[in-house]
């Protein structure tokens, strides 16, 4: 028992340093490096550096958006495709579940440049125009979202007796439209949500995509602040944990009042 | 004249899977039918036709003249209890009970009233504000009927409401469901496959196995007179013995060597002469009976006390040319001062001559003696 506990305490502590010794450093180097050789003085003058640029307000603002959009994209697409599968066609299940893995096995290189070969002439010439740009930026984001947001969505289905609830729904006159906004999808939100932050996660440090579509994003930001600013690219990365922190909790405080609701459907 | 009507309705599922073959049923307005059967015998496929949820193969189905074999669901003005309840979670009680009046774009007013309503009318006045989650089994199926009789059906369709419940829930949730239909006067289709259940609630049952009706009939005709062997051993508890013909004209049968009469003349011997003949337990007494009641002689194998009720079981013979002896169960009520015979004693029993009827051609004698034991 004791042995079981040691190797616990070890496994942890491993785990906990593995984790935070690099946040640790990174947090020491935005703050000007000051227990390294130099010792110079800790200071947040790199942080208000960031903050106070325009660049990152813009670039990240925009991420920002085309994040949110691609969530709207991906959740209207994926939502009625996973409960359609679930409901009427479950054998179909594992053929999307493949197609929803893809992004895993393509690289964001090849995808982009496939986007890039097709959108980039007539009949499609998308790169032609700013919004165009960014609608294929959009495009391919959504495609990325689409290994966590189905399985996100899909977890969330399966939670529910989405077959009754619809039957019961339906024979109180209720159409599909109705049946997915206001009986499955208040139930799923806390499943869309998980899926929903991961997607906008991925979308604010996409770099590859972003670059090649030559579209202002957060990644591309990072990585030309890297190349040129010493400190600064640290505070960023500092400012972006502490981000995705946020909306973690945010997700853990929306998700706690819903939970014990949508678990009940059966008998007590 | 039939309010709801199912003529000829089939349900093939993709694989050569006949769910349900040639049901044919009529039900007048306000009539509580309940179809009775086990486990995939096809009642709860053919409840989700009417409700719309299964397209049928063949056949039609007529609500109060009104054909709505292919209408959608949400077309239709049924309402469906599901065993499960299916209450929306994210909704409360209130929101619950109204949603089918909300997208039939009621008023907020009117909406609110009919709420009211149906809360007094299920005893849970002053709950509305409740979510699901915040009430018990039995508290969740009476909104699922509530959502269900709001929007005013035209049939009541409940796909055992009451199977997740515990026994005693049941029985009191069973009487509201028989009040509440009463008082509204809905037509109304049941689906169990608890006998009591169909028995005690139903102006007429539907006793149905391997996708096609075994029997249509009241309470009392399905529990006394049944048609079939199946009816005769799902419903109630029966005695199947096989007896050899003496004059079928008569109705004069032998049992190991024992006569025994049936009030009606037997139609349909098997080529060896032989028949299955059924008595429910409770129709047979101890000792010699009235005069004209059939007897048989026998040696007690077993006595089981049931609680309210003994069960004495009498092997009639030693069985004859390779079959198994005819064991014949009887129920009496355990009074304090009951006489009974010991075990491995000789007994006599009788039974009217209308307890007993004859079930179509002996089966195996195997089976049939097996059966009996079983069901007894």
């Amino acid at each position: 028992m004791r042995l079981t506990r040691l190797w616990w305490w070890i496994v942890f502590i491993v785990g906990f340093l593995y984790f935070f010794l690099p946040l640790l450093g990174t947090f020491e180097f935005s703050l000007g490096h000051p227990i390294g050789p130099v010792r110079a003085t800790p200071t947040l003058d790199y942080y208000a550096s960031v903050v106070g640029s325009t660049a990152f307000w813009s670039s990240l603002g925009y991420s920002f958006i085309i994040g949110v959009i691609t969530i709207v994209v991906s959740i209207g697409l994926i939502m009625p495709t996973a409960f359609w599968v679930r409901l009427r066609i479950p054998r179909a299940r594992p053929f999307v579940e493949f197609v929803t893995l893809l992004p895993f096995v393509i690289p964001p290189i090849v995808l982009v440049f496939g986007l890039i070969s097709t959108y980039s002439h007539p009949p499609f010439p998308f790169t032609y125009t700013d919004i165009g740009s960014t609608a294929l930026l959009v495009a391919a984001y959504v495609v990325l979202s689409f290994p966590y947001m189905y399985r996100a969505v899909d977890t969330g289905l399966q939670a529910i007796d989405i077959r009754s609830l619809t039957e019961a729904a339906q024979s109180m006159g209720a159409g599909w439209t109705r049946i997915l906004l206001q009986v499955i999808l208040p139930n799923v939100r806390v499943a869309l949500l998980s899926g929903a932050f991961l997607t906008l996660a991925i979308v604010i440090g996409e770099f590859t995509i972003a670059t090649f579509l030559a579209r202002p994003a957060f990644g591309p930001y990072l990585s030309l602040l890297g190349q040129t600013k010493a400190y600064e690219p640290a505070a960023v990365s500092i400012i972006s944990f502490g981000l995705t922190w946020l909306a973690m909790i945010l997700i853990a405080y929306i998700g706690r009042g819903s939970r014990t609701r949508v678990a009940v459907t059966g008998a007590r | 004249m039939s309010f709801l009507r199912l003529t000829g309705v089939q349900k093939h599922f993709p694989g050569g899977v006949v769910a349900v073959e040639g049901f044919d049923l009529e039900a007048v307005r306000g009539e509580f039918v309940s179809f009775l059967g086990p486990s995939g015998c096809g009642k709860t496929t053919t409840l989700r036709m009417i409700a719309g949820f299964e397209k049928p193969t063949a056949g039609t189905i007529v609500v109060d003249g009104k054909d709505l074999t292919y209408t959608s669901p949400n077309q239709r003005n049924v309402g469906m209890v599901f065993q499960s309840y299916a209450l929306f979670p994210n909704m409360t009680v209130a929101g619950n009970i109204g949603f089918g009046l909300k997208v039939r774009k009621q008023s907020k007013a009117a909406i609110d009233r009919r709420v009211g309503e149906l809360l007094e009318l299920i005893h849970l006045e002053g709950r509305g504000d409740r979510f699901p989650y915040q009430l018990s089994g039995g508290q969740q199926q009476r909104v699922a009927l509530a959502r269900a009789l709001a929007i005013e059906p035209q049939v009541l369709l409940l796909d055992e409401p009451l199977s997740a419940l515990d026994a005693k829930i049941r029985i009191v949730l069973r009487k509201e469901i028989r009040a509440i239909q009463r008082q509204l006067g809905i037509t109304t289709v049941y689906v169990t496959h608890d006998q009591e259940e169909a028995l005690s609630l139903s102006d007429r049952v539907v006793v149905m196995s391997e996708g096609h009706i075994e029997q249509i009939g009241t309470p009392s005709e399905i529990y006394n007179f049944p048609s079939t062997a199946f009816v005769a051993s799902f419903v109630g508890t029966l005695n199947l013995v096989n007896a050899r013909v003496i004059d079928a004209g008569a109705g004069r049968l032998s049992i190991e060597g024992q006569e025994v009469r049936t009030t009606k003349a037997v139609t349909d011997a098997g080529a060896d002469g032989r028949v299955t003949l059924a008595v429910r337990p409770e129709g047979i007494s101890l000792g010699e009976g009235g005069e004209g009641s059939n007897r048989l002689r026998g040696t007690v194998d077993d006595i089981n006390f049931l609680g309210s009720i003994v069960r004495i079981r009498l092997r009639l013979g030693e069985g004859t040319s390779g079959e198994p002896p005819a064991v014949v169960a009887l129920d009496t009520f355990n009074e304090p001062h009951l006489r009974l015979p010991a075990v491995g004693e000789q007994a006599t029993i009788s039974f009217p001559t209308e307890a007993c009827f004859v079930l179509g051609a002996a089966r195996d004698g195997a089976l049939a003696s097996a059966e009996a034991g079983a069901e007894v």
